[in-house]
């Protein structure tokens, strides 16, 4: 059992009691909420007549259905209408904090969460979307629940649990150019596989991983869940604090102070015992992509789709599905494979970072004439930073189109969806068949420098020839 | 669909019923019930949208549309069933379909816990048994007896000894796998928290 690690100790900071079945009552410090998974939460809070416990400690904004073309309400799609309304119904009613389209701080959740400087270290940090992971880029733990636990945690402010795992994935050395913190996160689901992280928390530790810049950081921690590991976690330092400071709702003057002590505390002990330690070599990385239906089922750009026979006896089964489904033949190259979408956005690459390395690929290019390109950014703080750059024009005079915020194509509950059998090359976090709106369409998943790569050529390329 | 559909309530400790048998490793919650499906505010109608898109490529032959499997209630699956999504519309469609417990090689976490809220409970076994199941159901209709408490499943040919973490076992025995009253009980201890936790005052 771990010791001493971040995890152990934030566990048993909001650790409020022992369960009689076994498992701990653990107090939740910030609740994110989003219009898909609450309503039915309210609902039970109704039937219940049940309160919000602490409303101050629940924070909301609305991102997986919002159209990405045409913002105004009503939404053209009634039911997308509906849910928004839901929200801000339950929102006002509760006394909840919503960030709502307009307000300048609407977005993808995990996006708007760290950039409102909410996201802290040495939290507990709830949300009904599995990619919750993300905000453990701040040393907090944090995890994706379901809506009765919503419900839980919106009545009682805490979750009944079972403590995780600790597993150290220690990256040694540092990405070469070229590769960014999402190569490197779907190195590590390919090398450990997409179940390896059940039970476990997930500690990204290493040069490699200190190197990163937040933004990289949220990256790698945000598809902790693609590997089976509901949470992942970096230990905080300089580079958390700095990005935190002066955001919105981040400590100020004598609180910042406090904080910062606190927080330099929490970090895992030299001496701190794991369930588990992984090393790799982070210099060994290249760009990666998808070739599958689960985001394990990734090779370096140069690579050949593996023969069945390269595979484990485990993997063999899901490898046959995705030569399927995908087309591919096994030892197919998957560079040159033809593109018909391009997908920039999502909570794993929707940032700010993510569109400047894009823009940089695309700046003074165009976009192949079969190719349908978009980029979405993650929330109306980026959309406003990358307008001040100049970086939407980039997007624009390349030909790709610059859209409002929101999670998009990531999961396609809005307009924006893959056509028949289409192929994406996409920055979001899940290739899993119908992921992108159509029940056969097929997703490559890439870092957004590749995905710009694969604009312009039209199919998917090796983006170290762009930056040479 | 069941048109009688009720859900859970208070202690659970014998389900018996036909198994299901679907074969797949990283059968993810966007399968179970795809993104579309979740425009919604309540889960009532999500039983039918269940593996949806599986069900339409497979033209009437999935399981869950096979007319030997209308009444089954056990549902058989490999490993790491849920991944993906912390969407509980998944396990909500499952048994609003008729689902109610699953026997699995292994289990995503977030759709374990979804399914524990819920109240289905969840069973693990070695994979050679998992595959004797699904064989067993290739050819006839396997009626299962599940004895929570003893963990184990019963049948005319086939017995099992189920896997199932003490912790959930427990909590489905009690009635306490819906935690809202049992957190509640608590109210005083976690008030205290609030006020102990060092960030709360940060802001």
């Amino acid at each position: 059992m771990s010791q001493d690690t971040l995890f152990d100790k934030v566990w048993d900071l909001h650790k409020v009691s022992s369960l009689p079945g076994g498992s701990d009552q653990i107090f939740v410090g910030l609740h994110l909420i989003h219009e898909v998974t609450s309503p039915q939460a309210f609902g039970a809070l109704k039937d219940k007549k049940l309160k919000v416990k602490f409303p101050d400690r629940t924070v909301a904004t609305v991102d997986h259905i919002v159209p990405t073309d045409n913002q105004s309400r009503p939404f053209k799609d009634n039911l997308a209408e509906q849910m928004i309304e839901t929200l801000e119904k339950n929102c006002l009613e509760h006394n909840i904090r919503f960030f709502n389209i307009g307000s300048g701080n609407q977005g993808i959740v995990h996006v708007v969460a760290p950039e409102l400087g909410l996201t802290q270290p040495g939290m507990t940090i709830a949300c009904g979307d599995s990619h919750t992971s993300t905000h453990g880029a701040f040393g907090s733990i944090a995890f994706g629940i379901g809506t009765s636990q919503v419900r839980d945690v919106l009545a009682t402010q805490t979750l009944a649990m079972n403590k995780l795992k600790v597993r150290q994935i220690w990256c040694d050395n540092k990405l070469s150019k070229g590769v960014y913190a999402k190569d490197l996160v779907l190195h590590i689901i390919n090398k450990l596989g997409v179940k390896a992280g059940a039970g476990f928390a997930y500690e990204f530790a290493g040069p490699a991983i200190h190197e990163l810049s937040m933004e990289e950081r949220m990256t790698i921690c945000n598809m902790s869940i693609e590997g089976g590991a509901r949470c992942g976690y970096i230990n905080p330092d300089e580079k958390t604090f700095s990005y935190i400071k002066n955001k919105l709702y981040a400590p100020k003057n004598e609180h910042w102070d406090r904080a910062l002590k606190w927080w330099e505390s929490l970090k895992s002990d030299e001496n701190s015992i794991y369930d588990d330690v992984i090393k790799l070599d982070a210099s060994k990385v290249e760009p990666t992509v998808t070739w599958g239906i689960t985001p394990g089922q990734s090779i370096s750009i140069n690579q050949q789709i593996p023969l069945l026979d390269e595979l484990s006896p485990n993997d063999k089964l899901v490898a046959e599905e995705a030569y399927e489904y995908m087309s591919f033949k096994p030892g197919q190259l998957i560079k040159d494979t033809p593109v018909d979408v391009c997908f920039i956005g999502s909570c794993t690459n929707g940032r700010i970072s993510d569109l400047r390395v894009a823009a940089k690929v695309l700046n003074g290019k165009k976009v192949s004439k079969n190719v349908k390109a978009f980029a979405v950014p993650g929330s109306e703080k980026v959309a406003t930073e990358a307008k001040q750059e100049g970086l939407d024009q980039i997007f624009k005079d390349s030909g790709f189109q610059w859209r409002e915020p929101g999670c998009s194509m990531c999961l396609a509950m809005n307009s924006d969806k893959l056509i028949g059998n289409q192929v994406s090359a996409s920055s979001s976090n899940r290739n899993f068949k119908g992921r992108q709106g159509s029940p056969s369409g097929r997703t490559l998943l890439m870092s957004p420098a590749m995905v710009a790569a694969a604009a312009i050529n039209g199919k998917v390329s090796d983006v170290r020839e762009f930056i040479n | 669909m069941k048109s009688d559909f009720t859900p859970p309530i208070g202690k659970i400790s014998n389900i018996n019923g036909q198994c299901i048998s679907l074969i797949g490793n990283d059968i993810d919650t966007d399968r179970i019930i795809p993104a579309r499906f979740l425009k919604c505010v309540n889960f009532d109608s999500l039983g039918e949208s269940v593996f949806e898109d599986d069900r339409k490529t497979l033209k009437g032959k999935h399981p869950f549309d096979l007319e030997e499997n209308k009444n089954a209630s056990i549902l058989v699956v490999n490993s790491n069933f849920g991944c993906g999504s912390s969407r509980e519309h998944a396990p909500q469609a499952l048994m609003r379909w008729g689902i109610k417990a699953i026997i699995g090689e292994s289990f995503a976490d977030i759709f374990y816990s979804n399914c524990i809220a819920i109240g289905i409970p969840c069973f693990t076994l070695p994979k050679k048994s998992i595959e004797e199941i699904q064989n067993y159901c290739n050819n006839q209709s396997l009626l299962l007896e599940i004895d929570l408490k003893n963990s184990l499943a019963k049948s005319k040919d086939l017995n099992f000894n189920l896997e199932i973490k003490e912790s959930s076992k427990k909590m489905f025995l009690s009635g306490e796998w819906d935690a809202t009253a049992t957190l509640l009980e608590k109210s005083s201890l976690v008030e205290r928290k609030y006020k102990e936790l060092p960030y709360i005052k940060f802001i």
